[in-house]
């Protein structure tokens, strides 16, 4: 027999198999169109349908049925097209006739493998609970028996090391009379005092020329202007040479990953470069895709991207897994962080970027032992990503607190705890608690926190949320003009009021920081370690992080 | 708050003093407790100026267990003074408070003074291990003239139980501590003074940053960095780490736990170093409140508080004769003659050093190195 198929199109998703369903208000639409031109994802469409109406006219009711054209707006139940919730319809609707509305019984993962090809997308992890972060509290508060510091009276230093600081013991110091004096010719690393909230790793390619531009004047406006010395890494895929050759290029640390892209244009820098870069942070893993490595899909490889890549255009760009050189931590990697340090004279601190695993403290205690690494940088599975599989970014990796914990009680063992400086990333402002997430990994042991969604969606407004929202940093339609290379998408978007909110987040963050450190009693130097004073309100999470449980 | 008396004297003085003074100081404290440490010892140790003091309480079988080991490692007993307790309402006596003199081991004899105080320290330790899950024995310093006394309850009623009027106790060193009991359950070994290889500190105020201190101190390979019983334990142990193991000079000790901004830092004729110190000492900064009296193993005596000066202490005195206290009406206890208006009120980047002997006072001041 002839399936039905055809007849009942039971073929067709039903529209509660998706993430979001659209809420078209008929009454207040005046089909101008702006919703359906503007959807990233061609979700909606305006389309026709028959209507029938019942009218009457005359002084007694005579109903007459009659049938007319009506101009709807119609969301599309195919996969490919699927309602990704960013609202970019409501926001140019002139009538709010029109929103996307969460779906929490979709059924997205079940059907986003068409072709065999496995779910891809950008943005994070979707998982809305509350983080471990998030339930940490701050609960040694000073009281009366010693006074609490006045955070807007007493004089903080937020700041924090990047670099590897030699032991008391292994410094070229020797006294000459009541005076310590130190000796010239002895190897000391080199340490940069920086604000202890980065911006992570985001290249050029994953965001688009206004923001990254946006981002870059930012951090130079706080480092220049209002003294905050905010760093952000470059991501991989280097950077423009008009930048490595300026004497901003201080305020980033270049990143190199496994595919190198960029790289070439860095070296041939190299010669007119007329400062150092703040570090160089080798990428071995990514927390938001451990096991995976960078990629930037054709969509995104325009003409910008390639020349500064030196790669065409529109051709997907992916990074390897592993650097395929490196075979074992003991000599390739000590040979790569020694490579890089040669190339800046051993002026630049060089350190390794992993994602969050279990074999997090293995890869620290190697590094303890390299008197060349200059810190280690962890990356949790709350981190983001530009592009990866979806198994990747909901299934993989490691969380952060108990990662960086862990690492942190081990350097304590050794004694090394001040001597390699652990950065935490991965989830850092997930809630939007930026401050008491980094002052958290800080009193778990961080001596600093990277964070990236955050900024994204702080100064540029990012759709991207734990729902699955939007998510398609992957294919160049970023709605926000955030994470795409298309400049009708970006010039949306404006570098200046994202240089501005940089600017207001860190200063915001600063004073929030300062609010949390001066009851405690923390001024002149980060709490780093200072686990008594956190507690949280569920014993598993207390004794795994080894802080007081409170109730 | 705790309150600190410490006196050094080129004269013999009795630690009553000490307690008067803290008397005068009595509102800052609520006499949970008291600590006497003394150095320079006169009376009844004037004799064994060169040989070790082991200071202790300790049960009947706790006496038993420290006779036993000292024998079988070695040391020999020469003299032991016990205080003549007179029973005070309110103080619960122990069965015994002793301080005994012992000579070396032979194979000790010869040794530097360096080893010597390694295996001191190394003793004292072995006999608090042995002694803290019974809490039978409690030993508070083992070093050449040096002695320590403590015991829970009111300073004046502590040195009545003691008989310290009559006892013929004297020393030319006395850090004193009226202890207020704030955080932490009343415990011997939390008791200030604390010493550690000829270096002794009391503190007031609490110390915030003690965590992470605590454990970049037990980073540090050395086994004397242990107990922690108070957040205050660790500036002994902070002052003997910079003086004795990485060799800096005294004043030193203020740079590190105090580091001053790197624009101060370059003004100092010794920037280079002190750059390099403050990261590497780093997890050492204090914050505070706190203000800490000392002595080192030459009998130089100081005071240093934290950057923001949140605890108060005053110095006064005159040569032979100094008083370091946290409160002036305590100065004026124990050195009521002197000239008052060189009275010195150390502010955030001073140290006050009491040269050995009270022969004179200096005010080291950091920005000027």
């Amino acid at each position: 027999m002839e399936p039905a198929t055809r007849l009942d199109q039971n073929h067709q998703l039903s529209i509660k198999e998706l993430p979001y369903i659209i809420q078209w208000r008929e009454d207040r639409c005046t089909r101008c169109g702006r919703c359906t031109a503007v959807c990233p994802m061609k979700a909606i469409e305006a389309t026709v349908y028959t209507q029938r109406v019942v009218s009457s006219e005359g002084a007694s009711p005579e109903p007459k049925v009659s049938r007319r054209l009506t101009h709807v707006v119609r969301q599309s139940t195919q996969i490919e097209r699927y309602c990704i919730g960013c609202g970019t319809c409501s926001l140019v609707c002139p009538t709010d006739a029109i929103f996307p509305e969460y779906n929490f019984q979709h059924k997205l993962y079940h059907f986003r493998n068409k072709g065999g090809i496995p779910f891809m997308r950008g943005g994070r992890r979707n998982d809305p609970s509350t983080s471990t972060l998030d339930k940490l509290k701050f609960t040694r508060i000073s009281m009366l028996t010693d006074p609490a510091l006045d955070a807007g009276r007493h004089e903080f230093r937020i700041r924090t090391l990047l670099g590897r600081n030699l032991p008391a013991e292994q410094l070229p110091i020797k006294v000459e009379g009541d005076r310590l004096t130190i000796s010239n010719n002895t190897f000391i690393p080199p340490v940069r005092e920086i604000f202890p909230i980065r911006i992570g790793s985001m290249s050029i390619g994953a965001l688009s020329p206004h923001m990254w531009e946006g981002l870059a004047m930012g951090i130079t406006y706080l480092n220049e202007v209002e003294g905050i010395p905010v760093v952000m890494c470059s991501g991989e895929g280097g950077m423009p040479p008009s930048i490595l050759k300026s004497r901003y290029i201080k305020y980033f640390i270049l990143q190199i990953a496994s595919g190198y892209f960029g790289w070439d244009e860095i070296i041939h820098a190299l010669p007119d470069m007329i400062e150092d870069p703040c570090a160089i942070e080798i990428k071995y893993g990514q927390g938001a895709k451990p096991g995976d490595g960078g990629l930037l899909q054709a969509y995104k490889v325009l003409g910008l991207i390639a020349k500064i890549r030196g790669v065409p255009q529109f051709i997907d760009l992916a990074s390897p897994p592993t650097h395929q050189t490196k075979y074992s931590i003991e000599e390739a990697v000590a040979k790569m962080i020694q490579s890089m340090s040669m190339a800046w004279g051993f002026r630049v601190p060089v350190y390794p970027k992993i994602s969050g695993t279990k074999t997090a403290r293995a890869v620290l205690n190697n590094l303890a032992r390299n008197p060349y690494a200059a810190a280690l940088c962890i990356d949790g599975e709350d981190g983001g990503t530009g592009a990866a599989y979806n198994v990747s970014l909901d299934k993989m990796g490691h969380p952060i607190a108990s990662n960086i914990r862990d690492c942190y009680l081990d350097l304590v063992k050794q004694g090394k705890q001040n001597e390699l400086p652990l950065i935490a990333a991965g989830g850092v402002g997930k809630g939007g608690n930026l401050a008491a997430n980094a002052a958290a990994l800080i009193m778990l042991g961080a001596s600093a926190v990277d964070m990236g969604k955050y900024i994204m969606q702080a100064a540029a407004g990012c759709f991207g949320d734990e729902y699955n929202r939007c998510n398609v940093c992957n294919l160049g339609k970023c709605p926000r003009g955030i994470t795409t290379q298309d400049p009708k998408l970006y010039r949306r978007l404006d570098p200046d009021k994202v240089a501005e909110r940089v600017v207001e987040v860190f200063k915001a963050a600063d004073v929030e920081l300062k609010k949390i450190f001066a009851p405690l009693g923390r001024s002149t130097e980060l709490p780093i370690g200072m686990s008594d004073a956190l507690g949280v309100a569920d014993k598993e999470i207390a004794d795994r992080l080894q802080i007081s449980y409170v109730c | 708050m705790c309150r600190l008396s410490a006196i050094t004297s080129s004269e013999y003085i009795s630690p009553m003093e000490n307690i008067y003074a803290l008397e005068t100081m009595k509102e800052g404290h609520d006499g949970s407790g008291l600590g006497l440490m003394l150095k320079d010892l006169g009376g009844p140790f004037a004799d064994y100026k060169n040989y070790p003091v082991l200071s202790a309480i300790c049960s009947n079988k706790g006496l038993r267990d420290l006779d036993d080991f000292m024998k079988t490692h070695g040391f020999k007993e020469m003299f032991t003074w016990a205080p003549s307790i007179k029973n005070v309402p309110g103080i619960e006596r122990r069965e015994n408070y002793l301080a005994k003199v012992y000579d070396y081991p032979e194979t000790y004899k010869d040794k530097p003074l360096r080893e010597k105080e390694d295996l001191l320290m190394n003793v004292r330790l072995a006999l608090r291990k042995m002694g803290e899950p019974d809490e039978q024995l409690f030993v508070f310093s083992f070093y050449p003239d040096v002695l320590t006394l403590k015991e829970v309850g009111d300073p004046l009623q502590l040195g009545e139980f003691f008989g310290l009027e009559k006892s013929g106790l004297e020393a030319k060193i006395v850090l004193a501590q009226g202890r207020q009991n704030t955080n932490y359950a009343i415990y011997l070994y939390a008791c200030h003074p604390f010493f550690i290889e000829g270096y002794a500190t009391m503190t007031n105020g609490e110390n915030t940053a003690f965590v992470p201190i605590r454990e970049f101190l037990m980073g540090r390979g050395n086994p004397g960095y242990m107990g922690y019983n108070s957040d205050s334990e660790v500036f002994t142990h902070i002052v003997h780490y910079t003086n004795r193991t990485l060799g800096y000079p005294l004043h030193y000790y203020k740079d590190v736990i105090t580091p001053m901004k790197d624009a101060e830092i370059a003004k100092r004729s010794d920037a280079a170093a002190l750059r390099l110190l403050k990261k590497s000492l780093r997890p050492l900064c204090i914050d505070g409140p706190n203000c800490v009296i000392g002595f080192t193993p030459d009998g130089t005596c100081f005071m240093v508080q934290d950057s923001k000066k949140l605890r108060p202490g005053a110095v006064g005195g005159k040569t032979g004769k100094y008083a370091l206290m946290s409160e002036v009406c305590g100065v004026d206890r124990a050195v009521p003659d002197r000239d008052k208006s060189t009275d010195i009120f150390p502010m955030k980047y001073d140290m006050v050093i009491v040269a050995p002997g009270a022969r004179e006072v200096k005010v080291w001041n950091q920005l000027h190195g």
